[in-house]
């Protein structure tokens, strides 16, 4: 076992599924370089590099790129995933889902349930999130909530490599579309993740952290952000949960209430924007349904309701930090 | 009388060790320490452990405090005579600590896992030591793997080279088991130490991995054998273990699963757990095991009855076995047929080798007559 980036995690994951079953295939924007035009084959591997080195390996036939036109090939990879492919299509940036809701929103959500359950659409679209970047606003947000929305999609967060790998191989294995969500922050942070091929199964909530005092629920890159404040607060003598959903559909709603049972106090923090988020979704299932247990009111930690400023300043100073999980864990116990 | 100080430092157990958390000492300043005396526990991220003594003498000077999470290497204490005076041990523990650099995470944090074809496996091992002492296998038990002997590889490995291997479905190793059966898992050692050419193994196997070793003594001209906890020597064995160790998905299931594996039940961790976790989301791993237990142990009772073969061999043998064992009784050492080899240890669980690891290297290193 040796020590991988999330990049290389998510590869692996990828290059080890296409061996094992040849109805996985991956395309989109540059994921085979440029290859089949003049110049370097294998030049690219997606924008930020994710898929480098699959065109080498399994070729033009399973490995294509696709023009600047996210309607047309995510809608392909529906069509390819309800007529037997496994389609790996990666959307660039999720800023740019708007085009093609139709096809995910209205056409792939819904083949099971349109037809009686007769059909299965075994699709993944990878898509990059999140600020910290310097990708400005139309290049650095968190919609993982919008598809969280739509009954029928799968919605994965990957928090760390030895996460994505897992979640990627049981998101290729799903025969539901799934929407595999990438922290482009995250791609070269690295930890010890197996070589053999491994799943981690959704609707399984990962504690990363276990304490007495207090539940942090948090997704994706928030999960280290939550982890070093609840290491930072147990000096203090305040001893955290850090629970990490995994996936926010479905979502492990039972252990996020068992959590908040044992410790009496919640704090979610939520990288997208405040309103009808993660956060608040959340916080509502808890004040549903396990108000008596609260000490305490219900923290969110979220960015301000604004776009992903492009001045660096400004945004550190929208996403959530240590510091500001820190002081929400006070506020709650307070 | 010299006026010698010498330094005990935070040790390393097993490869993945880079730090340690000190729990608590065992032991106020001013004590003469004795070879054997448990000075602290320290918990990593695999288990937690009570720490003895590596070297003797007055202990003076508790530098690391109790809650302190140190690299390895990093002072713990110090050790030297009266005659040496406070200042002097004042000024060892400020050069110590303004010359202590922690070792790099990572590369050449020493030997690294090698992997060889046997048959249809792909077994992983690792190596420790070098010399010209006859090597040591070790084999461990049902859904461990090599990280389960980090308190003895290194310290049986002076003067020899001590491999440990990953069974086939285990560890690094690839995970088709075959039948699963220990016949055919002790082809796979057989194999394994033929294609390496080790000639004068001296096995040691625990619980499973022990009537592995029973097995394959003869097959690969075994010097001597050392077998812990084993199976093969009677018929019960603890089958809601087994089946719950596949079954357990998540921590709250697994924990009190593991927690029968030792007398100590506050030695398991976390991180213990959730090596346990991930290494079950391996493709093919809970097949292999299920085709394990289905082979060996249907219905809590074991199939495999090796008392005749190890009564038949003539090699030194020793039988090791916690007292305490949850797994698989330790009323079964008298399987062995002669008492004269057996060791019973108090205070320990199914898994001596990490419970009370010194014991059993003592046991192992005069078993193999070193």
């Amino acid at each position: 076992m040796a020590k991988k980036s999330y990049r290389q995690a998510i590869n692996e994951a990828i290059a080890q599924e296409m061996r094992r079953d040849e109805n996985v295939l991956i395309w989109g924007e540059d994921n085979a370089g440029g290859a089949g035009t003049e110049g370097e084959s294998d030049a690219w591997g997606g924008v930020l590099g994710v898929t480098k080195g699959l065109f080498p390996e399994f070729g033009p036939d399973r490995v294509l790129d696709t023009p600047i036109s996210e309607s047309a090939f995510i809608g392909a990879a529906a069509g390819a995933a309800a007529t037997g492919l496994r389609p790996v299509a990666e959307l660039m940036f999720v800023d740019f889902m708007g085009v093609c809701f139709d096809q995910i929103f209205n056409q792939a959500a819904k083949f099971r349930y349109m037809f009686g359950g007769k059909a299965v659409t075994p699709m993944v679209i990878r898509t990059m999130y999140g600020a910290g970047f310097r990708a400005a606003s139309q290049h650095s947000q968190a919609l993982y909530p919008v598809f969280t929305h739509i009954p029928g999609l799968k919605v994965i967060i990957p928090s760390s490599p030895y996460e994505a790998k897992g979640l990627m191989i049981q998101a290729i294995r799903d025969d539901d579309p799934c929407i595999f969500f990438e922290h482009k922050v995250m791609y070269d942070e690295e930890e010890e993740v197996p070589d053999d091929p491994y799943t981690i199964p959704f609707g399984e909530a990962n504690l990363t952290r276990e304490g007495d005092d207090v539940t942090i629920v948090a997704f994706g890159r928030m999960v280290q952000m939550a982890n070093q404040a609840a290491d930072a607060l147990e000096k203090d003598g305040i001893s955290c949960t850090v629970l990490d959903p995994r996936t926010t559909s479905p979502l492990d709603t039972d252990t996020i209430l068992e959590c908040v049972e044992d410790t009496g106090r919640l704090v979610v923090v939520d990288e997208a924007n405040p309103r009808c988020s993660m956060a608040s979704d959340i916080s509502g299932i808890v004040a549903q349904n396990a108000f008596k247990a609260l000490k305490g009111p219900i923290q969110m930690v979220t960015p301000p309701h604004t776009p992903v400023p492009f001045a660096p300043e400004l945004e550190d100073a929208f996403v959530p930090s240590p510091d500001k999980i820190a002081a929400a864990v006070r506020a709650t116990m307070a | 009388m010299t006026t010698d100080i010498e330094p005990i430092v935070m040790p390393k157990w097993g490869l993945a060790m880079t730090e340690g958390l000190l729990t608590s000492w065992l032991v106020d300043e001013g004590v003469e320490l004795k070879p054997g005396t448990e000075i602290a526990e320290i918990e990593t991220t695999k288990i937690a452990n009570v720490f003895e003594t590596p070297i003797e003498g007055k202990l003076r000077k508790l530098v690391a405090t109790e809650g302190e999470t140190l690299p390895v290497g990093a002072l713990l204490a110090v050790i030297a005579d009266d005659e040496v005076s406070n200042e002097n041990i004042e000024a060892y523990v400020t050069t110590f600590q303004e010359n202590f650099v922690p070792e790099e995470t990572g590369e050449e944090a020493g030997p690294e896992p090698e992997t060889v074809s046997v048959g249809e496996h792909r077994i992983s091992y690792l190596k420790v030591g070098e010399g010209e002492g006859d090597p040591v296998l070790l084999i461990h038990g049902f859904g461990a793997d090599t990280t389960g002997w980090m308190f003895n590889q290194t310290a049986l490995a002076d003067g020899r080279p001590v491999y440990a291997l990953d069974l086939p479905g285990h560890g690094r190793s690839s995970k088709f088991v075959g039948d699963g059966s220990v016949t055919a898992l002790s082809k796979a050692v057989s194999g394994f130490t033929a294609a390496l050419g080790l000639k004068n193994v001296h096995l040691v196997g625990h619980s499973l991995g022990g009537a592995i070793a029973i097995a394959a003594a003869t097959e690969v001209g075994a010097k001597s054998l050392t077998v812990i906890d084993p199976a093969g020597l009677g018929t019960d064995i603890n089958i809601g273990f087994l089946q719950g160790f596949i079954d357990g998905k998540r921590g709250k299931q697994l924990k009190p699963v593991l927690e029968q594996l030792v007398a100590d039940k506050s030695l398991i961790s976390r991180d213990m757990i959730n090596e346990v976790i991930k290494f079950k989301r391996v493709d093919g791993v809970l097949a292999g095991l299920q085709a394990i237990v289905d082979s060996n142990f249907a219905g809590g009772v074991q199939s495999i009855d090796l008392r005749a073969t190890v009564k038949d061999l003539a090699i030194p043998v020793s039988v090791i076995w916690g007292r305490e064992d949850e797994i698989i009784p330790v009323s079964q050492a008298e399987g062995i047929g002669d008492s004269t080899g057996v060791t019973v240890i108090d205070g320990a669980g199914h898994i001596p080798q990490m419970e009370k690891a010194s014991e059993v290297n003592d046991i192992i290193l005069a078993t193999i007559g070193a």
